[in-house]
């Protein structure tokens, strides 16, 4: 694929730099190695802070009372609660706990949308499905963000790490991650919700750290070479078969597709295996690549596994801007002020 | 001929599921041969199956006050006081009634208590006696009816079926076929039993339960380290002195101490962190069960 003129095959594009960068764990709060994570990066606090280019890394328990009650939320999936609308509005007496957190988390990491927001949010999540990393973003034009998968690839060659784009045009970004100037999810599994699993602990401890050595590279004025990275895109949901009158599943996913997330699912693979032991298989006309197979969390959203078509995507050479450019930026933006 | 021990017919026998409410092969088992019970139904027997916690079910969580599978205690048994006992109490006299009284002859004769586990333990038959011949029986033959060698049994405190590794709120295909093929044997096992078939003596490896280990904790009672990736998912392996055992959060290893050799399961079982159990040690022996035949 080609690289257009202005984003200038060898002459890196300059992206303003990263001074707040935002680790979120227990988003979701009995997803355990984000919650364990940031305790531990509080309690090394300082250490963090050493890390110097200027840059803060600010640490958030995101929802504690459902971590506190081992449960992924108390109300309402505060994961979904941070579109303009649900952040706007006063809180009243009855307002779900989750509205009342997204409103604080947006008054600390945003406004979502201003210019004080954070520059970064890395909102850490755990998978029941066979997932591996992945880094989860409404974008795939950020190119910070897919500089920084595409560095988590290269020093984790071990864990398979994938970018999956949730194309949000048509409607309007609702996670937590959406509050920062940019943003992602950073999703790890198997493990189920609730448990610890010591290697993908590391796995989300390592993929952290070098997310924020990324950053500090790239502050520094390191260049960053341009090249191309493998995009998810969500294309649909599949739910499970249900009971017409009481709306409960009738089917498992089928054991040939279970774990098998990015697989490619072929027309007629199998689905599901319904309890009288019928297989019932993907009915669409394009191969496509399934994820969040069997995700527990999805049951109740109606997704039993998510499809994504796959393509390669050209990223432009990157590195921050000067203090130059930095000026002549603001000289721009103060003369046409002025000429208003 | 020499007697055999002998012991009286299995005719009522209870499959209870939902007794947590996120442990779905139980859920969905039950549901299904609620619905249609051709399955479970064999000669000489009746066979009730049971959601034993529909609360917990509905809004998929474990328990809604209580854990139902400790709350079956005498002093919760015969305590009064209606509904301002938590819910699972009351479910438990519910059932006490309907199944029971525990110990009393008119109590059903066996019950299969369906559960998951997050740990990696296949197949697990939990036994609350070690001299229970016709369980132990019942264990050789389903060990020798299965296709599967991931099954094992265990000297409990209470009895279950437990099958793993399955995360909570989820259904794996696997799983829940596993279990299925274990109940299909167990309940072909009480027909030929009640048929009058004589099961001659025969030898039954279980594990039993010696210790409960926590997690390393802090001062505040925080975990300051994760089941280490050594023991993760090795249920019924050895387990030596100097072992790895747990990992701190900045990567050191905490080693087993004990004075010999064990035998882990329940390994980083999601439900036990509230319970202060990392995992638990079991002993490995050999049981005997005595020929038995019914009377």
């Amino acid at each position: 694929m080609k690289l257009h003129e202005s984003q200038g095959g060898t002459h890196p594009q300059g992206q303003i730099g990263f001074s707040r960068v935002a680790i979120c764990g227990g988003t979701h709060g009995n997803e355990l190695s984000g919650v364990y994570l940031v305790r531990e990066m509080q309690k090394a606090e300082r250490k963090a802070k050493e890390r110097g280019n200027d840059m803060e890394v600010i640490t958030v328990l995101s929802n504690p009372r459902a971590v506190q009650r081992g449960l992924r939320y108390i109300d309402t999936d505060l994961n979904r609660c941070f579109t303009h609308a649900m952040l706007s509005g006063s809180n009243t007496n009855d307002a779900p706990y989750e509205i009342i957190r997204s409103r604080e988390l947006n008054a600390l990491l945003g406004p979502k949308g201003s210019r004080d927001a954070v520059d970064l949010v890395c909102d850490l999540h755990n998978t029941t499905a066979n997932m591996g990393l992945c880094l989860i973003s409404y974008s795939d034009s950020d190119w910070l963000c897919l500089h920084v998968f595409r560095h988590l690839q290269r020093q984790m060659p071990d864990v398979p790490t994938r970018f999956i784009h949730f194309n949000a045009t048509n409607k309007e970004s609702y996670s937590l991650d959406s509050v920062g100037k940019h943003g992602f999810a950073l999703e790890a599994g198997p493990q189920p919700h609730g448990v610890m699993r010591s290697n993908i602990y590391t796995t989300m401890k390592m993929g952290v750290e070098h997310v924020l050595d990324w950053v500090c590279l790239f502050n520094s004025g390191f260049v960053f070479e341009g090249g191309s990275v493998d995009v998810y895109t969500v294309v649909r949901n599949i739910d499970y078969p249900r009971d017409r009158d009481t709306h409960n599943i009738t089917a498992a996913v089928h054991p040939q597709l279970q774990d098998r997330d990015f697989c490619l699912l072929y027309p007629e693979d199998p689905l599901f295996l319904t309890l009288s032991g019928e297989t019932l298989r993907y009915k669409g006309k394009e191969p496509l690549y399934p994820f969040f197979i069997n995700e527990c969390a999805y049951y109740e959203k109606g997704i039993a596994v998510s499809l994504a078509r796959k393509r390669r995507v050209a990223i432009p050479a990157i590195r921050v801007q000067t203090e130059q450019e930095q000026q002549a930026k603001k000289d721009e933006c103060t003369s046409e002020e002025e000429e208003e | 001929r020499p007697a055999l021990p002998v012991h009286r017919s299995a005719r009522r026998v209870a499959i209870f599921g939902g007794t947590h409410g996120n442990e779905m092969s139980g859920v969905m088992l039950v549901n299904l041969w609620v619905q249609n019970n051709t399955e479970v139904q064999r000669k000489g027997v009746e066979v009730q199956p049971f959601i034993t916690n529909p609360k917990a079910v509905e809004k998929c969580t474990r328990y809604v006050d209580t854990d139902l599978n400790r709350a079956f205690t005498p002093e919760n048994l015969s305590t009064l006081g209606g509904g301002d006992l938590p819910y699972e109490v009351r479910r438990a006299q519910e059932i006490n009634r309907m199944f029971g009284p525990k110990g009393s002859p008119e109590a059903y004769d066996v019950i299969f208590d369906l559960h998951n586990t997050t740990s990696n333990m296949g197949c697990t038959l939990l036994l609350e006696s070690s001299k229970d011949h016709f369980n132990l029986q019942m264990m050789n033959y389903i060990q020798a009816s299965v296709s599967n060698s991931n099954l094992y049994c265990v000297c409990c405190f209470f009895a279950g079926l437990e099958v793993g590794p399955q995360p909570q709120g989820v259904l794996r295909s696997n799983i829940f076929e596993s279990m299925r093929d274990i109940l299909k044997h167990a309940l072909d096992f009480i027909e030929l039993f009640n048929a009058g078939m004589e099961f001659p003596p025969c030898t039954v490896e279980v594990f039993r339960l010696s210790e409960r280990i926590d997690y390393p904790r802090d001062d505040n009672g925080n975990i300051i380290a994760m089941v280490h990736p050594n023991l993760q998912d090795c249920d019924w392996e050895p387990l030596n002195p100097g072992d790895p055992m747990f990992q701190t959060f900045d990567g050191k290893t905490i080693h087993y101490q004990g004075s010999g050799t064990v035998y882990p399961t329940f390994i980083n079982e999601a439900a036990y962190y509230e319970k202060q159990q990392a995992f638990a040690t079991t002993r490995r022996e050999s049981l005997v069960a005595s020929a038995i035949r019914k009377a």
